[in-house]
């Protein structure tokens, strides 16, 4: 009996990380080729960019805020990154008769733009007072405008190899990308779990009142929760223009769902205060698990969007319960 | 005495959860139309019990008899049908809807079309509120009212619902005297019609006035059952805390120094006007008074929680502009809030992290990141100090006994080391084991040479702690005296009410 309440505890805790488990069983059983190490290694890549995202999205979550406008940043730091790492032989450049710049130029400019979005973001909800998801749907749409201004509404590609790289090279055999994402897990962890800040963040979120009491400068912090969301769309972009050695300002529509369905699966609390990094991990690998399985069985992708959506409520509602026994 | 017929019996209750035997067979016996107190000490099991009774826990294993019939698998809501309804020991109002709604709530009156019939509404609260003698119009909103007043609606909702048994979990913790008076006339009003009330509180002189039986818990086991009048309180005392008390007010005159703060005309635009005081080092200041007479008030704009219109504030001689919260804590200012809920506890947190959050920069490693087993070491020096009873650090605050939540806050204040500490209602809620354990903290501190400035609305306590006090009535200081064993409640009564003023 004592045995089996504690069988219940550990699966009610890591519940999610079973049925990620039972998923790539089921499938490495069903599919063969799903096993081999580069489809693994596709399944991490895929998932780095919206997996970036999700870990931003966690510290905002935490801080009991949501962030609509992630999507629309990283296409427009997508674009601004892009036009800066043209190389020389472009058809069509977007500065006419600049030379290649060194590949660090446009990654500064990509992650200095996601962060002042952010900061703005961050600012308006700190400052104004208006709720994180009004300002922040305001931002999706303009950083989307901006984005197709800055274009013309047209795709800038043929980017300098250093770029190309970011998204195609390996490090020790391992997909760039999926390095970036790795370096982006422990920062966020390091973030959320062991500076003032990221203790500060969880305070905000448990119990606004009680932390300004506190002596916490809640403004501050939230400021600083945005300003880093901005900064990881940031590194998204960088990486995701690497992946498609391209960039145009429709990229990733909708990304900003996909980021907080992440998160979400993986148990962090919509009420703040509760949520960990290794969950936005988990959450974003049983998504890319999940669609990577269902195209490899050919299952149509309409119906693929169906079933997201019945994992993402059956999800929350799993956790949901879990936080419901704890009281 | 005679063999009282049970409304309810409670047999051989066991409540587990994960980590925590909260009840570890309770038996407990109400009579109908008799006022049964149940007092512990914090995280004794009183409330557990009580939430397994209104069907918000499910028992683990246990009989309930209700009315003579075995009930069990119910809702709240099914509790309710049955005639059981419990005012809790935690309020969670619904701040910005109006008192009628708030205590029609999940029965709203309707009209014949099935929408709301808010005169209706309004018309049935006037009643219910002036049933209790509350004198607020039921269309203003809760967030309006001070927390005795909410702590008032919540009464008049327990009793709008004529149950046959009102389980009242530390009702009078944030009322004054006058309201608790008001309350104890309620309370014999329904006797009178046969309601039994199972009262919970740690103040055992309420107890002696009002019980007619006295429950004693430990440790998840109810250690006796008494007619009142065959105890007295030390009696009680020894079967709540399984020893004998030493002395409740342990305050030793301290060295008291210089002047440290000094508060000069300080104004604020609704709340109170022209305050003056000072506080010495190693003093204890009392501040006393009726409840909205603005004494939080006062202490949260000195600590920057509410801005001023006029007057000064003085540490050390030197003018202090504190703006915020953070610039007292800068000041070296501690603040334990009165609404631990709103303004106090972390719900979701553990009990390190409520400890911590001031408290971080004593815990970085040489590159700036918080040592987390610093903390831990930290936060259990604190724990066992003063015996907060929790499984573990980690344990989420909210699963606390009240008591102990606000042992964990006072913890975090404590941590900050601060000069100047403000106490709005230290031991509300709190045991009286525990309560001596903080009066001798408090004393401590005062003795290691810190400002202590409490507000209080047990007068027992202010008089029992305080070097001076300040009594103030509705926004006005009416009286700064030197606390001997000459002074009376009658006295500081006399000044709260204004019937006696010096300024
Ligand atoms: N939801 C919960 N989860 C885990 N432990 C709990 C929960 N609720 C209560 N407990 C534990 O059960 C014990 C009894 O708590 P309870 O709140 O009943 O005490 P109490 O007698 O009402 O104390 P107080 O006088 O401080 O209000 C405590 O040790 C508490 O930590
Ligand atoms: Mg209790």
């Amino acid at each position: 009996m004592r045995h089996q309440n504690r069988l219940q505890e550990i699966l009610t805790k890591y519940g999610i990380v079973f049925v990620l488990i039972v998923m790539i069983v089921a499938m490495s059983m069903i599919k063969p080729s799903f096993r081999t190490l580069n489809n693994i290694l596709n399944i991490l890549t895929q998932c780095s960019v919206y997996g970036i995202l999700a870990l931003g999205m966690t510290v905002v979550i935490v801080s009991k805020g949501i962030d609509l406008s992630v999507g629309s940043i990283l296409a427009l730091c997508a674009v601004i990154a892009a036009s800066l790492g043209q190389s020389n032989t472009a058809s069509t450049k977007y500065f006419v008769n600049m030379s290649e710049l060194p590949i660090i130029v446009p990654i500064l400019a990509g992650l200095l733009v996601g962060a002042l979005c952010g900061a703005v973001n961050g600012g308006l909800i700190a400052f104004t007072g208006i709720p994180a998801f009004i300002a922040t749907l305001g931002m999706m749409t303009i950083c989307r405008g901006f984005a197709y201004i800055y274009t013309s509404g047209k795709p800038v590609s043929t980017l300098i190899p250093s770029f190309e790289f970011i998204g195609q090279g390996r490090l020790l055999g391992i997909p760039m990308p999926v390095v970036v994402y790795l370096i982006m897990i422990i920062i966020t962890k390091i973030l959320l779990n062991n500076t003032r800040f990221g203790k500060r963040t969880f305070a905000v979120g448990g119990n606004i009142n009680a932390a300004e009491v506190s002596g916490v400068n809640v403004k501050k912090i939230l400021l600083w929760v945005y300003t880093y969301m901005g900064l990881c769309a940031g590194v998204a972009a960088i990486v995701s223009t690497g992946r498609m050695v391209s960039a145009q300002p429709g990229l990733a529509s909708g990304y900003e769902l996909t980021a907080i369905a992440s998160t979400t699966i993986g148990g962090t609390s919509q009420s703040g205060g509760i949520g960990t990094v290794w969950g936005a991990v988990v959450g974003a690998l049983v998504l890319s698990v999940m669609r990577n399985g269902m195209t490899i069985l050919g299952i149509q992708s309409y119906l693929q969007q169906i079933v997201e959506g019945v994992v993402i409520i059956v999800a929350v509602i799993l956790d949901m319960r879990k936080n419901a026994r704890k009281a | 005495m005679e063999k009282v017929k049970d409304l309810l019996q409670m047999v051989n209750i066991e409540k587990n959860f994960p980590g925590v035997k909260a009840l570890k067979g309770v038996n407990l016996n109400v009579g109908y139309g008799e006022v049964h107190a149940l007092v512990g000490e914090n995280g004794a099991g009183k409330s557990t019990l009580m939430k397994c009774l209104i069907g918000l826990y499910p028992v683990t294993s246990g009989e309930i008899l209700f009315d003579g019939k075995t009930i069990d698998h119910y809702s709240t809501a099914q509790a309710l049908t049955m005639g059981i309804s419990m005012i809790h020991q935690e309020l969670s109002p619904v701040l910005y809807r109006p008192i009628m709604e708030n205590l029609w709530l999940g029965r709203e009156p309707l009209n014949r079309f099935g929408f709301v019939d808010h005169q209706e509404m309004y018309n049935k609260s006037l009643k219910v509120l002036q049933e209790i003698e509350l004198d607020e119009d039921p269309r203003t909103l809760m967030v309006n009212l001070t927390v005795a007043k909410m702590q008032m609606v919540e009464i008049a909702k327990a009793i709008s619902y004529d149950a046959k048994l009102i389980i009242m979990d530390e009702p009078s913790s944030a009322l004054t005297e006058h309201e608790e008076q008001q309350l104890f006339k309620i309370i014999r009003k329904l006797k009178s019609k046969g309601t039994s009330i199972i009262y919970i509180s740690h103040r055992l002189a309420e107890i002696f006035e009002i019980a007619d039986r006295v429950t004693v818990f430990r440790d998840g086991k109810n250690v006796g059952t008494e007619f009142i009048d065959q105890l007295t309180m030390d009696q009680i005392i020894t079967m709540m805390i399984g020893r004998t008390m030493d002395e409740m007010y342990p305050k030793i005159p301290c060295q008291i120094g210089e002047t440290i703060l000094e508060v000069k005309n300080l104004s604020h635009k609704k709340y109170f006007r022209n305050i003056s005081f000072e506080v010495k080092k190693g003093e204890i200041f009392g501040i006393a008074g009726l409840v909205g007479a603005g004494r939080t008030e006062v202490i949260e704009t000195i600590f920057g929680m509410r801005p001023k219109i006029s007057g000064e504030v003085r540490i050390n001689g030197k003018l202090v502009e504190i703006k915020n919260p953070m610039d007292g804590i800068a000041n070296k200012m501690g603040f334990l809030t009165e609404d631990r809920r709103a303004t106090g506890i972390f719900a979701v947190l553990g009990v390190d992290s409520n400890i911590a959050i001031p408290n971080y920069d004593q815990f970085l490693s040489k590159i700036g990141l918080v040592d987390d087993k610093a903390v831990t070491i930290g936060c259990n020096e604190y724990v066992e100090k003063i015996q907060i009873k929790t499984p573990s650090l980690n344990q989420a605050i909210q699963n606390l006994s009240g008591g102990n939540q606000q042992k964990v806050l006072m913890a975090r204040w404590l941590m900050t080391g601060p000069d100047i500490l403000f106490l709005d209602e230290p031991t509300r809620g709190i045991d009286v084991g525990a309560k001596a354990e903080i009066y001798k903290l408090i004393t401590m501190l005062a003795g290691e040479g810190k400002c202590i400035v409490m507000v209080s609305s047990e007068l027992p306590e202010i008089l029992g702690m305080s070097d001076r006090i300040m009594v103030m009535h509705e926004g006005k200081m009416t009286g700064l005296l030197e606390n001997s064993p000459d002074l009376t409640q009658d006295t500081i009564m006399r000044y709260a009410t204004g019937t006696q003023d010096d300024f």
